[in-house]
């Protein structure tokens, strides 16, 4: 049952990285389209997004950590329980030892960032650390190192380069509608096939950002199933984690939570209740407890 | 001409394969030595941690004389076994485990010592060293399933045959673990919420 979650999972998480690369050249080609060259807005959308997703990837720990007002801890002794369920689960799991960081928040939850188990990092409240036993921590650590092992890490920040890509071509893109683009030389009384073109790049252009969004957040959707049973395989224990997360969802927001980054952590940090579930940055907290319970 | 591509190809596709399959194997005796090691810096952390304790909870616990003995004795026990019989060490180590254990529960009557910043740092120590040894030991067991399993199946097992890798024992899990799997001494103190 784990085994078979974990490779369902990840088939679903490449499946829908192809989809949103797909996604972006799209995009490119519709924008380019006004411009005169559906080919040159293709290559170029696929170099920015390449670019972009490169320096976030080098970049992403600093980045993420000064976003979210974390510090780090270097002294076990700063916060010995923590330090030690991480060395725990790190050592249980096979990767090197990420660092680790604390945000002073009453509130709790907890993330991981990197670009791969060498280059890891993670982050807990202070919130989390008052209020979970030993067995509730190690489940949610559990749940980080195993964004780590899986390399979420890289993939959630690879997918929030690509958002930002699609927003700044989407930009470029609603500038080119706006003018008529550069494609003033085209003939004019043209075919119906021209007129389809054009009211399709036209529909994509505006929907990509939403589009866009969606796919982004049912990738981390996903991805927190995975993480759970991850964590169960480590800890061999999923008591802990359900109630770990009972505490989690009955808690009170986070103060001030960077929300490009509220997808990272475990459990939403801005509590939003909505009635559609399409926007939901994580999967309800019931549906993660009853697939813990069956395993 | 084609007969001997065809032949040479053969060989270099059988040289890949037998390659791949002993190194496969090497790595995984070498996550089964590497995860030994593992417990076993834990269990000579243990062992230096133990006197600290005694001294520190001697003062308080002067009813206690016979668990406090208990835990000294299994200790040196400890240090006693020859090297390499793992599932000995495991055996005392799984002792030392539960009477250090009721140790901590027994300090549960003596506010003071629950009070001393020594003890309740001692406590953290040795319960991080406790979860350590378990996840360790969790780590041991599931890398010589893979090992056995690489060993057993084909066409590793020619490999492994021919070099003579042996299948390795697991390593024995107390009861009581079984069921909630990691020690917590903490939790005694803490409660469930705080």
């Amino acid at each position: 049952m784990l085994f078979q979650q974990i490779a369902q999972n990840k088939r679903k998480t490449i499946y829908v990285l192809i989809g949103f690369i797909l996604f972006v050249s799209l995009i490119g080609a519709a924008i380019g389209y006004f411009y005169g060259t559906w080919l040159g807005g293709l290559i170029v959308a696929v170099v920015i997004a390449l670019v972009y997703t490169l320096i976030m990837v080098s970049q992403s720990t600093n980045v993420v950590m000064t976003m979210n007002h974390a510090r780090e801890v270097t002294d076990a002794n700063e916060a010995p329980e923590l330090f030690h369920v991480v060395e725990d689960m790190a050592l249980v799991a096979r990767v090197p030892m990420p660092k680790v960081y604390i945000i002073d928040d009453p509130s709790p939850n907890a993330f991981a960032t990197g670009n791969d188990p060498q280059h890891s990092a993670v982050a807990a409240t202070s919130g989390l650390l008052e209020m979970m036993n030993r067995e509730e921590l190690e489940g949610v650590i559990g749940h980080e190192i195993s964004h780590v092992r899986n390399y979420d890490i890289r993939i959630s920040t690879i997918a929030l380069a690509l958002t930002s890509t699609i927003s700044i071509l989407v930009n470029f893109g609603m500038r080119g509608l706006w003018w008529g683009g550069g494609n003033r030389n085209r003939k004019e009384g043209s075919s119906a096939i021209d007129l389809i073109f054009m009211v399709l790049s036209i529909l994509s252009i505006i929907l990509a950002p939403i589009v866009a969004t969606i796919i982004q957040l049912a990738l981390s959707r996903n991805r927190e199933y995975l993480a759970d049973a991850s964590s169960v395989e480590l800890t061999r224990n999923p008591h802990g984690l359900i109630s770990a997360l009972q505490k989690l969802d009955s808690s009170q927001p986070m103060k001030n939570v960077d929300s490009a980054s509220a997808a990272l952590y475990i459990s939403d940090p801005k509590k939003k209740k909505r009635t559609s579930h399409l926007f939901d940055t994580h999967p309800a907290t019931a549906d993660r407890i009853e697939r813990l319970e069956k395993m | 001409m084609i007969t001997w591509i065809i032949i040479i190809v053969v060989i270099a596709l059988i040289a890949i394969i037998y390659m791949t399959q002993f190194n496969g194997l090497v790595k995984m005796r070498t996550y089964v030595e590497e995860s030994w090691s593992q417990i076993d810096v834990q269990l000579k952390r243990r062992n230096d941690l133990i006197p600290n304790l005694i001294n520190t909870t001697k003062g308080y616990a002067k009813y206690e004389q016979e668990t406090l003995a208990r835990v000294v004795g299994l200790r040196n026990q400890m240090t006693e076994i020859p090297a390499g019989d793992r599932q000995k060490t495991m055996e005392v180590s799984n002792q030392l485990s539960g009477s250090l254990k009721s140790l901590f529960a027994v300090a549960e009557n003596y506010p003071d010592l629950k009070a001393n910043t020594q003890f309740t740092q001692l406590m953290e120590e040795l319960s991080n060293t406790e979860n350590k040894i378990a996840y360790s030991r969790q780590l041991y067991n599931s890398s010589v399933a893979n090992l056995n399993m690489k060993i057993q199946s084909f066409p590793s097992n020619i490999v492994a045959g021919i070099h003579h890798f042996k299948q390795s024992d697991y390593l024995q899990v107390p009861e009581e673990e079984k069921e909630t799997p990691k020690v917590n001494f903490d939790d005694d103190f803490k409660g469930f919420d705080k």
